[in-house]
């Protein structure tokens, strides 16, 4: 017990590999946020004024809301006043290749891991590269097109393809869905827009690295993905953040819709600075809200996460299932270790008649860390036939931490079907002394079993981010037991 | 290779190893019988290294090293198996990797280049044989879903692959039927040698039948107060374990 007690602390002692910053000229906007600032953001993107007025519309909504205290979220207020919300490396011209890019921000990736130049030609990952607040270089856009796939920064969206932005922004998440979702509205600064054409299967995994940099800015990042009919794609994004004594808040906004047989996949892999793990000074606030509508019949959205990073994790990524016989799924990995707090979870809302939800969680406690699932189910009254399964696990690491499960379920129509499993376990000593009597250390037994744990929604990641996906597993929580 | 020297130890603050003498030799096969509760597992769960127990005195020694100072990584690397009465389920960790895991482990610690997938797939399949187990116990979790006679093939399995010099079989007779039980048995048989030792744990004669042990010893409240060869298990079998109790 204490030789392991020994080697959970030296797990958890073990630095941030990503705290560092890059040095390059940042365009900043003192912190501060009022109308003006919202205006200065919308000028500084050149942005058409029904955006402008869209967003200070979200901005008098937010003004009146306030901080949402639901969450088994520990944190002081946020101060609004001392974040900047905007911040870009300065543009000196209009990049045309890679080799323009600044070479500070290549070697941020380079230490990363993410080489842009090698992906563009060994692998079959198109990269949207966000670097704080502005995109940098898109790869693999002549490919794309040639498929017809539109596959941009939200604000070259906004000015090439302004209809289906006008159409479909704010349709899934309303700009007054909530606190943060109001916030982001406002001052939303980039992110990435998708559009698949009907019938096409996109030809590759699309892929999104964030990437906080400047010191105390916000980023409010703005996801929009489109699949019109019987199209098919697959969406991967992935953050790390360099280490920051401030709290650096992120709230942003996803949303997807999948009209009439068409699917969409969205997978995250989040590792940002998670906090001094001894005092649990610093490390990201991160308040997002995804959601997705299967707007169309037999279409199908799946949520796929593995959160192993931030101080604070909100996030809900849910499904609305409005075409009949359409699909939801949410795959969940959660990871609290030291000092983070996650409160994450799901909201599956049935319309549609046959629609089918699928929830699977798996929640991991270390350290000092509190878990929390928060999940939804809601059957409308015209959903015939709805179908869920909710599967919630937990498993703890040491006896400080904390796991917390809030199933919510609402049934309005008698023919629905639901299931819901939930366990919590204490990670048994009986499994590491069996892997130690075969010559399995400690630290290697925890990962093994703690990877075990998670296999059922590691199997529905891409390959590549499964693998990236354990990797990080072992490294966050090396030999935590209790 | 094992020399234990009055062993003493106990569990929240209850004494069940009363001054335990024992010592195995290359090649032997020590069987330790008695009843429920006689301190049998906790003797076994000792040797491999768990820690609820309180060592109040006493020594073990394998091969000359103080095995009471090492953790049970070290002992399993340096040669202890331990066949467990309960194998544990692990689920999601499939079971051949977790056996490549394993053979990896004690292959670099021996200071041996780990072996890859293609050559363990290959040495898995002959030592599946010889326990008759299907290949698909493989791809399944750890235990997860096995009948008890599988979980106690898939532990014969384990010490076939990681090649131990001393085995501990830890009841591995009980919940095995007839041809299970032959099936183990010829397992462990098969893996006799000259350099390999064993130390079986059982309630019952049967497994004896099977197993040609060198010595028994039979345990009662935590003291071995007899040992003899196979002809002490056919006494036994006549006469049960009252004969000997003071």
């Amino acid at each position: 017990m204490s030789k392991d007690q020994k080697i959970i602390d030296q797990a958890i002692s073990r630095e941030y590999e990503y705290g560092f910053v890059t040095d390059i000229e940042q365009d900043i906007i003192p912190p501060g946020l009022n109308e003006d600032v919202v205006r200065i953001i919308s000028d500084k993107k050149n942005e058409p004024k029904w955006l402008l007025d869209w967003r200070l519309k979200a901005f008098k909504r937010w003004k009146k809301m306030k901080n949402p205290n639901w969450s088994m979220l520990n944190y002081p207020d946020i101060d609004y006043q001392q974040i900047s919300y905007y911040s870009a490396p300065k543009a000196k011209k209009k990049l045309k290749s890679l080799d323009e890019v600044d070479p500070e921000i290549l070697k941020t990736y380079d230490k990363l891991g993410i080489p842009i130049e090698e992906q563009k030609m060994l692998s079959n990952v198109a990269v949207d590269a966000v670097f704080d607040s502005v995109s940098i270089t898109t790869t693999f856009k002549e490919e794309l097109e040639k498929a017809g796939v539109i596959f941009c920064s939200f604000s070259e969206a906004v000015h090439n393809h302004p209809d289906i932005i006008k159409k479909y922004l704010g349709s899934v998440v309303p700009t007054a869905d909530n606190y943060f979702s109001a916030l982001n509205s406002a001052v939303f600064s980039d992110g990435s827009f998708v559009y698949i054409p009907k019938g096409v299967r996109c030809p590759m995994e699309l892929s999104t690295y964030f990437r906080i940099n400047a010191s105390n800015t916000g980023q409010f990042e703005r996801t929009l993905i489109i699949a019109d009919e019987d199209s098919h794609v697959s969406y991967l994004e992935g953050c790390t953040a360099p280490m920051r004594d401030e709290n650096q808040l992120h709230a942003a906004v996803v949303e997807l819709v999948a009209l009439k047989n068409a699917e969409i996949k969205y997978s995250t892999v989040q590792n940002w600075y998670p906090g001094d793990p001894k005092t649990g000074k610093g490390g990201i606030y991160n308040f997002v809200t995804k959601r997705g509508t299967c707007l169309g019949d037999n279409s199908k959205i799946s949520w796929t996460q593995v959160e192993t990073g931030s101080a604070l994790t909100w996030k809900y990524p849910g499904c609305i299932l409005k075409g009949d016989g359409s699909v939801g799924e949410f795959y969940s990995v959660a990871l609290s270790n030291n000092f983070q707090q996650a409160d994450t979870g799901t909201k599956m809302v049935h319309i549609g008649k046959n629609t089918k939800s699928t929830i699977i969680s798996k929640g991991i406690s270390a350290g000092k860390g509190q878990n929390t699932y928060r999940g939804g189910v809601k059957i409308m009254k015209n959903a015939e036939n709805a179908r869920n399964y909710s599967q919630c696990d937990s498993i703890l690491l040491g006896d400080k931490c904390g796991a917390h499960t809030f199933p919510y379920i609402d049934v309005r129509n008698p023919s629905a079907q639901m299931e819901h499993e939930a366990s919590t376990s204490r990670i048994g000593e009986d499994q590491l002394f069996y892997c130690n009597q075969r010559g399995i250390s400690t630290e290697d037994a925890v990962s093994m079993i703690v990877n075990g744990f998670c296999k059922e929604v590691f199997n529905e990641l891409p390959m590549e981010f499964a693998v990236e996906a354990q990797k990080l597993m072992e490294v966050s929580l090396e030999g935590s037991v209790g | 290779m094992l020399i234990i020297k009055d062993l003493h130890a106990s569990i929240d603050d209850k004494k069940i190893l009363n001054g335990i003498n024992l010592s195995i030799k290359p090649g032997e096969l020590h069987a330790i019988m008695g009843r429920n509760g006689s301190g049998k597992s906790t003797l076994a769960n000792i040797i491999a290294g768990r820690e609820d127990y309180e060592i109040e005195s006493g020594s073990i020694l394998f091969n000359g090293k103080d095995l009471l100072d090492q953790s049970p990584e070290d002992r399993a690397l340096d040669g202890i198996f331990m066949s467990f009465q309960y194998p544990v389920v692990i689920p999601g960790v499939n079971n051949t990797y977790f056996l490549k895991a394993a053979l990896n482990s004690k292959l670099k610690h021996q200071g041996l280049k780990e072996i890859n997938a293609v050559d363990f797939m290959s040495l898995i399949r002959e030592k599946l044989k010889q326990v008759d187990m299907n290949e698909k116990y493989l791809s399944r979790a750890v235990n997860d879903g096995f009948s008890g006679g599988e979980k106690k093939r898939n532990e014969i399995l384990q010490m076939l692959t990681l090649e131990p010099t001393l085995s501990i079989l830890d009841e591995t007779d009980s919940g095995l039927d007839i041809d299970a039980l032959k099936i183990v048995a010829k397992g462990v048989n098969n893996f006799r040698s000259k350099e390999r030792s064993f130390l079986a744990i059982t309630h019952y004669q049967r497994l004896l039948d099977y197993m040609k042990p060198d010595f028994i010893h039979v345990l009662i409240d935590g003291e071995i107060v007899k040992s003899g060869n196979s002809e002490l298990a056919k006494e036994l079998e006549e006469k049960g374990y009252s004969w000997l109790e003071k």
